[in-house]
């Protein structure tokens, strides 16, 4: 499972990399959301920002 | 002669323009239609957009007449490292759940009470959904006028209720329960709206199915999560996408309601937004603030539409 995975990541391949880029986006917009640390909120933008991006590049990749 | 609707307007086509359009390729003729949609979209949508991201690197103030300079990331540094905007951004994270969560749980039921046949379903139906067809503004108006600690209706019933005084608290007023007030009102608003593609999920349901469950002596909870559920699911997704969406914009009825107070408890990220490019008049810092609200709405819907055609493809 979790070589078929990375095998796919390696091959470029859509769904690996779709979901990479959606963890980014959710680790994001709950870092920027989260009462509790400022420095993560510091940091929310570039990453979601960085996740938004690879989802519109890894979006053209083949499946 | 052939007589199919495409020959009727051939031959109704002036001879004049018929000549001029002759010429073009099928191309040619496919971007004179497209062209107009695409110069709009890219007037209205893409270059103020591009106009923004710009600007979000400048000191560039509206109201002021001087050189603008560019300051790199300065803006967004500013945004990132201040903690008012941080508690903005909890304040519209706890609006966005509360009510997304709320509307949800109250659509779904309202719409599978409604779907039930009963007499006077339809009455109930359009009662239900005038909420929804208000103004904003007005409604925010006439809720500030219900949740008045003297006169309010809303603190006579829950006095009813409660058996606490009527006077001894206020909705708008209270930093505890100014957050409530608000999600209260959006609530009562946009359940409707959920209720109705709630609703539309629910009538697509083809009563075969239930009918071939019962064969099969499956129970109605049974029935209720094996099939309802997982059939009305990209409807109920759906709703939440909207109404996620708009609420991370959430301005009108707010401003109306409590204006960003007390304090700013209820400073929804848009009213921050608001007084910083039109109150401060801070035009490049505010544009820096517009963009990553923009990303971030931006990536959610992405993940949010790619787990939609997830749920429909099953």
């Amino acid at each position: 499972m979790m070589t078929s995975f990375f095998n796919n990541l390696l091959r470029l391949r859509r769904g690996p990399w779709e979901m990479v880029a959606s963890i980014l986006i959710a680790i994001g917009v709950v870092m920027m959301m989260q009462p509790f640390v400022l420095a993560l909120f510091s940091y929310s933008f570039i990453v979601t920002l960085v996740g938004t991006v690879m989802f519109i590049i890894v979006s053209h990749f083949p499946e | 002669m052939a007589n199919s609707p495409a020959d009727k307007l051939a031959q109704a086509t002036p001879p004049g323009i018929a000549n001029r359009v002759r010429g073009l390729s099928d191309r040619a003729i496919a971007w004179i239609f497209v062209g107009p949609s695409i110069f709009l979209l890219l007037a209205v949508n893409i270059f103020p957009l591009i106009w923004t991201i710009n600007l979000s690197f400048t000191n560039f103030k509206a109201n002021r007449n001087r050189e603008v300079d560019y300051i790199g990331l300065r803006n967004y540094e500013r945004i990132l490292t201040d903690e008012d905007t941080w508690i903005t951004m909890q304040a519209t994270a706890h609006f966005l759940i509360s009510t997304i969560v709320i509307q949800v749980l109250i659509g779904f039921t309202l719409a599978y009470l409604i779907n039930k046949k009963f007499k006077g379903n339809d009455l109930w139906t359009t009662i239900i959904v005038l909420p929804m067809m208000l103004s904003p503004a007005v409604v925010g108006n006439f809720w500030t006028f219900l949740y008045q600690p003297q006169i309010g209706l809303f603190n006579y019933i829950v006095a009813f209720f409660s058996g606490v005084d009527p006077s001894s608290f206020s909705m708008i007023g209270e930093v505890a329960l100014a957050p409530w007030a608000i999600v209260i009102v959006d609530t009562w608003m946009w359940t409707p709206f959920v209720m109705l593609i709630c609703l539309a999920g629910l009538r697509s349901i083809p009563d075969s199915i239930y009918e071939a469950a019962e064969c099969d002596r499956a129970s109605k909870w049974r029935q209720f999560w094996t099939i309802t559920i997982p059939m009305v699911l990209p409807f109920l997704m759906l709703a939440v996408l909207f109404r996620g969406i708009e609420n991370f914009k959430m301005f009108d009825l707010v401003v109306q309601l409590t204006g960003g107070g007390p304090g700013s408890t209820t400073e929804l990220t848009s009213i921050n937004l608001k007084r910083e490019a039109f109150e401060k008049w801070r035009t490049g810092y505010a544009s820096a603030y517009a963009v990553i609200l923009f990303v971030t709405v931006f990536g959610l819907a992405s993940i949010y539409v790619k787990a939609l055609n997830k749920v429909k493809e099953r």
